[in-house]
């Protein structure tokens, strides 16, 4: 296979005597020799175009594609229509970088406002952004946005029951400010509400809550956004998107923010991601929405036009008085969740989030029954829940796996912390199902289960 | 440049008309000059104490976000609810569209009159 070959020697040739230099040597005169590479760079010579074909396909054999996924923890395993392909398939949306130029392309800006429509309809909040790279990063620009709306605030809480890379980004976001990040305690696999009036106080930014909460529990939400408000915080809702087709939406909860990782709603579930974070808010903050927002208008001949409305945050406007440094979004990603939400509609989502939901009780239900496995389901939950097994996870795991399915999550690898109800973190999974998986699924589901735990 | 006489100045481009014990605040003609189109003010809080010279509020453009400073001390008696939806009235009528009223904790000292503000600008302009 050819190697990257950018020019050519007769390029170079003239390259250097356009900029009257002897030769490369001469060219790099400036920078001092021991920074010089003095051998060649520790990368495999070229392969040919067959040898790499192999190479590729060796690595690609090493995935399994033929379990059953019940893997969850933030990132989900549902349906995607061929539609999102079809339009992420097109070069005029994969091939295009951030609009620098906004207005000449008006099907990216298009694009970017029935995403935030469509978020806004969601969330039940007002405005939207762009987009933000995932749902911690989303988070984190929550925190910032009410420590800059909240006067005198220095402290953010947020609940031990959101999912531990958020926690994780959240601190490291933060380090190095003078920003005081609270964790609000867990009691039973939910925020402990004593603890939170407890710490809720002046100079409270905010509070971040995530539901369905890491654990996939719902935390109860009720009288939440009026105590937050009345210590004038503001309350910062984290939601799986595609639970929202079912439940309740952060606005109805009085949340002033919602912010997530949209990945359920036509991403894919690959190592890592890419996904994508989305944030809205009220019509009060913003001017404080980092990122930018993209805005219907007309052009000077009254028809529908699309404008790069906002950008208040971003440095180049800014400058040193910005308060976020996210100055693009994850236009590509963004546009799968908009081609996802417009393709299924209002009650596909509604159905997906139901049939998930369903299939998820189902499957805790025959467990409990029938295994000797325990879910630990007694307090309302979406589409997750923690099983746990009479002995350490790992092993089970592994059965399972050659019997088929990815059955679930070890606890105690991403957040021991949160086993409750006095389980062992080692002996818990969390146990994902959408509405993919078949009635047939989830019943081999059970019975290998029962086997192995026999 | 349009630089009323019986208003009061600061080096900082805000101009003041001084009404009994409340201070009205706004910018001046050659600040929203240079500010070019004005999309949107950020206020201090009614009641908010303020000193002067203190950084108080933010006028974002078009082209940048600029800081706004108290000219006065005082406590801010109320803002002008105009400017949440129109702000470009600061572009329109500069002297007319305050930010907000300051109630007065001491006489304004400090400012400059109609004259020293304008040569004040033409030092500014002069050393640009």
């Amino acid at each position: 296979m050819f190697p990257s070959l950018p020019h050519t020697e007769e390029d170079l040739r003239a390259m250097l005597a356009a900029v009257g230099a002897a030769g490369l040597e001469d060219l790099f005169a400036d920078v001092p020799p021991e920074l010089r590479l003095r051998q060649p760079l520790a990368i495999p010579s070229s392969r040919s175009e067959a040898e790499v074909y192999r190479r590729l396909s060796a690595l690609a054999a090493a995935n399994r594609t033929d379990a059953v996924c019940f893997l969850g923890g933030g990132s989900y395993d549902h349906l995607i229509p061929a539609t999102v392909g079809a339009v992420l398939g097109r070069s005029e949306f994969y091939t295009a970088y951030t609009p620098y130029q906004a207005e000449i392309s008006q099907g990216v800006l298009q694009a970017i406002f029935e995403y935030q429509s469509l978020i806004c309809a969601l969330t039940g909040l007002e405005v939207s952004n762009a987009s933000l790279y995932d749902g911690a990063t989303a988070a984190c620009e929550a925190a910032s946005l009410a420590l800059n709306s909240v006067r005198r605030s220095r402290k953010v809480l947020y609940a031990r029951t959101l999912h531990p890379h958020t926690r994780r980004v959240l601190a490291t976001h933060f380090s190095g400010l003078e920003v005081e990040l609270e964790e609000v305690a867990c009691r039973d696999g939910v925020m402990d509400r004593d603890d939170l009036h407890r710490r809720l106080g002046a100079g409270t930014a905010a509070l971040i809550v995530q539901s369905p909460n890491f654990l996939g529990y719902l935390e109860d939400l009720t009288g939440l956004a009026e105590e937050v408000h009345a210590a004038g915080a503001l309350l910062v809702q984290c939601a799986d998107p595609l639970s929202l087709g079912a439940l309740r939406s952060p606005g109805d909860w009085g949340a002033d923010v919602a912010a997530g990782d949209a990945q359920p709603c036509g991403l894919p579930s690959y190592f890592g991601g890419p996904t994508v974070g989305y944030l809205a808010a009220r019509q009060a903050y913003l001017h404080r929405l980092p990122g930018r927002i993209a805005g219907q208008s007309v052009d000077r001949d009254g028809r529908r036009a699309f404008v790069l409305t906002l950008q208040a945050r971003e440095q180049h406007i800014k400058r040193e008085r910005a308060t976020s440094n996210i100055c693009s979004n994850q236009a590509l990603a963004a546009l799968a969740v908009a081609v996802y939400l417009a393709s299924v509609g209002r009650q596909g989502l509604a159905e997906a989030a139901r049939q998930s939901a369903a299939k998820a009780h189902y499957l805790a239900e025959r467990l409990g029954r029938e295994t000797r496995a325990r879910p630990l389901a007694a307090r309302p939950f979406f589409l997750e829940f923690p099983l746990e097994l009479p002995g350490p996870a790992a092993p089970v795991l592994k059965d399972m796996e050659e019997q088929g399915f990815f059955a679930g999550l070890p606890l105690e690898r991403l957040a021991p912390e949160l086993a409750p109800d006095g389980a062992e973190a080692g002996r818990v999974i969390l146990v994902a199902v959408t509405e993919k998986r078949t009635r047939e699924e989830l019943d081999r589901y059970v019975q290998a289960m029962k086997r192995i735990l026999k | 440049m349009v630089t009323p006489k019986e208003l009061k100045y600061a080096r900082t481009h805000e101009w003041v008309r001084v009404e009994g014990e409340l201070a009205f605040v706004g910018i001046t003609d050659y600040a929203q000059e240079s500010l070019g189109d004005i999309v949107y003010v950020e206020p201090p809080e009614a009641g908010q104490t303020v000193k002067q010279g203190e950084e108080v509020a933010t006028i974002e453009s078009v082209k940048a976000a600029s800081p706004i400073y108290a000219p006065v001390s005082g406590q801010v008696e109320r803002l002008n609810p105009l400017l949440e939806k129109t702000p470009e009235l600061i572009n329109q009528k500069p002297y007319e569209a305050f930010l907000f009223v300051v109630r007065l904790s001491s006489p304004p000292a400090g400012l400059l009159d109609a004259a020293a503000y304008e040569s004040h600008v033409e030092q500014e302009k002069a050393a640009h």
